[in-house]
């Protein structure tokens, strides 16, 4: 189950400002009801895109095609719906970059092998400032440096150690990983002193 | 240096003590291949991990360590099959065949036991302390409320827990927080969490496990500390707990699923022992004074956007912390107006239950207010019980009639209008005054609905005045 190595992320960029953007809003609860993730693009950020009324960064011409999603602090907070990255990957996008991300969500985009890049406050602002100025620049995410570089320079990023070392290795789909364990799973398991009312 | 026998360094927060039981090994990389004692699953986050684990040739390693419910998509007006939304008929049936396929164990309506996957783990005596927890939905965290470590995962990672009964994941930290004094009249649980909430953000705990302590937490019941661990996640924390002590044990006692007899003092020796140490670590520390809380109620678009009851709504010009923008967006979305009071705010809807306020003493404190009027006109007020054990007691203490009687729709078990995947939703603009746990744009199923989150008490009072109101006059 192991993919190929993910050494670095090259494209254009989509700038969507705002802290806190919850789950709710990257895809909401209407489209989870279903039973495979097929389909969950077209509604990222629907209902915010209604609203906007065609002014939503991600119905901005010079933002098509964007491959990375650079967003603000605490991207991904509330619902732990692992269709919220999901919409986003079916949407083209392949990585993220803000000043943090909300844990869950971070999680998912590693099992998904969507790297979650952070910068410090005032590189994220030069960033989105660059990118919103001239989208057509391309953004390269260098996750074995942990490094952002675009048209104004390299930024140092975060990314952290057991999520880089997945997505460099290829193994962000952990199961494999996991399995290696062997028996040590069920050794862990006998010696637990609780479950057996209801094992 | 020494106390009790332990040096400093002995010294262990339950987090660090539950962590280290469950640990298979360390992998490269430095996140922990941790054993997850007990595991949750629903019919939202389900169905394509289990098609992803068809897809990859693997058996569930541990079927008798999962257990699953049905909570998100049920109605709560008919539960009669087939349900009338093909959909969510659709996902139940997904649920039943991977159930029946895996020889895992199923509460669905028919078997009496069902309800908010966060309300029956506790009820049935399966949220045990010094256990791992995991479940796909980001509320997991209610069941720190025994000593559990417990946490909200994604979908591919319901996949690994079911392919192998383990997670990949760095250790959190733990910030302890600690709530003195005492509580006064009318402030509940609800009240609590929504005040640390507001004073460390809701990234603040990113990073952290939050160990709740102090007077107040240890005054409370088990069903309040569940009410404060459930918010844990919309202060950023992906998990938070309490450690269990003697109400814990006396809770879990006589559980269908907690130990019986002899060995149930043997767990319970064990359950004393996972509390932390005193005198453990911390990597932050936090102390909030009880005695100075309020009834309170959001204004905002997120859970830190709260105030108490009693105060007036702040001034984004006046705003030190940087987060001008986001109280304008708040503003521009909720259509209140800066400097005015919150209380006297209209509503048009009620929701009363969800994983963070569905249980019994929810209903009791309720039931409480409804009795001091009926719903005012033109507010639609619905009571949603987190389990239909909880309704059965409910309607064993007369609290249905005492709702009906109000002016409430008295309802059947599930999530209901917290998050919009049922029937039960906000139409258009309408405010709801509600005792859920999310007051994000678009949350209770209209895209521009209104939330306003406060306890099950305030809700109740909200819904007699057709107005926010300070449940402390109607006590």
């Amino acid at each position: 189950m192991a993919s190929p190595p993910l050494r670095e992320v090259r494209g254009t960029a989509c700038v969507l400002r705002g802290d806190d953007i919850d789950t709710d809003r990257i895809i909401p609860a209407r489209f989870l009801r279903c039973v495979v993730f097929d389909g969950l693009g077209e509604h990222a950020f629907e209902d915010d895109r209604l609203q906007a009324k065609g002014d939503h960064p991600l119905d901005d011409e010079r933002f098509a095609g964007a491959s990375i999603l650079v967003v603000g602090r605490n991207f991904g907070c509330g619902s732990s719906r692992e269709h919220a990255p999901q919409a986003l990957m079916r949407r083209g996008f392949r990585a993220f970059v803000g000043a943090s991300f909300a844990e869950i969500f971070a999680g998912n985009c590693v099992a998904l092998g969507l790297p979650c890049l952070t910068l410090a406050p005032a590189d994220l602002a030069q960033l989105m400032d660059s990118v919103s100025l001239d989208p057509k620049q391309t953004l390269v995410l260098d996750l074995e440096a942990r490094r952002v570089e675009y048209r104004g320079g390299r930024l140092a990023a975060g990314l952290p150690d057991g999520a880089r070392r997945q997505l460099l290795e290829g193994t962000w789909n952990a199961t494999a990983v996991l399995l290696e364990a062997g028996e040590r799973i069920e050794q862990t398991a006998a010696r637990l002193a609780y479950g057996s009312s209801w094992v | 240096m020494s106390a009790g026998g332990k040096s400093l360094l002995d010294k262990k927060s339950l987090l660090d003590k539950v962590w280290d039981a469950h640990t298979v090994r360390e992998l490269p990389g430095g996140d922990t291949q941790l054993f997850i004692g007990l595991h949750l699953i629903h019919e939202v986050t389900s169905p394509q991990a289990f098609a992803m684990l068809k897809e990859a040739g693997l058996p569930v390693r541990f079927p008798s360590r999962t257990f699953a419910t049905v909570d998100h998509i049920i109605p709560t007006q008919s539960q009669q099959r087939p349900l009338r939304d093909a959909l969510a008929e659709q996902m139940l049936v997904a649920l039943e065949r991977n159930c029946a396929e895996h020889d895992i164990r199923l509460f669905d309506p028919a078997s009496g036991q069902q309800g908010i996957v966060h309300v029956i783990g506790p009820e049935l005596g399966l949220t045990q302390p010094g256990t791992t927890i995991a479940c796909g939905d980001s509320h997991t965290s209610t069941h720190g409320a025994f000593g559990a470590v417990a946490f909200g995962i994604g979908t591919s990672q319901v996949r690994d827990v079911l392919a192998t009964q383990c997670l990949a994941l760095p250790r959190p930290k733990v910030r302890r927080i600690d709530v003195t004094g005492k509580l006064p009249a009318g402030v509940y649980a609800k009240d609590v969490i929504l005040a640390i909430i507001r004073q460390l953000g809701v990234h603040g705990g990113v990073g952290y496990a939050y160990e709740y302590a102090g007077p107040v937490i240890e005054a409370m019941t088990l069903e309040e500390r569940l009410t404060v661990c459930n918010m844990s996640i919309e202060g950023g924390a992906r998990c938070g707990y309490v450690n269990p002590d003697e109400a814990t044990i006396a809770y879990l006692a006589g559980r269908p699923f907690a130990p019986q007899g002899a060995e149930f003092e043997r767990a319970a020796a064990a359950w004393r022992a996972t509390a932390s140490d005193a005198g453990a670590a911390y990597a932050d520390r936090v102390e909030i004074d009880g005695r100075r809380l309020a009834p309170s109620v959001t204004w905002g678009i997120n859970p830190g956007q709260n105030i108490g009851v009693d105060e007036r709504l702040p001034k984004p010009g006046l705003d030190a912390s940087g987060q001008r923008a986001s109280l304008e967006e708040a503003y521009a979305f909720m259509g209140l107006v800066p400097g005015e009071p919150i209380a006297g705010t209209r509503i048009d809807v009620a929701f009363i239950g969800s994983c963070t306020n569905g249980r019994i003493s929810d209903l009791r404190e309720a039931a409480r207010v409804a009795r001091k009027g009926r719903v005012a006109p033109n507010v639609r007020a619905l009571v949603v019980p987190g389990s239909q054990a909880v309704a059965r007691q409910a309607v064993a203490e007369g609290l249905d009639e005492v709702f009906r009687a109000a002016g409430f729709e008295w309802r059947e078990a599930g999530c209901s209008m917290c998050l919009a995947m049922n029937p039960d939703k906000l139409v258009g603009r309408e405010v709801c005054a509600s005792s859920s746990n999310r007051n994000f744009k678009g949350r209770q199923g209209s895209p521009t609905g209104r939330t306003l989150l406060m306890s099950p008490a305030m809700v109740a009072a909200a819904a007699l005045r057709g107005q926010v109101s300070d449940v402390r006059e109607l006590l």
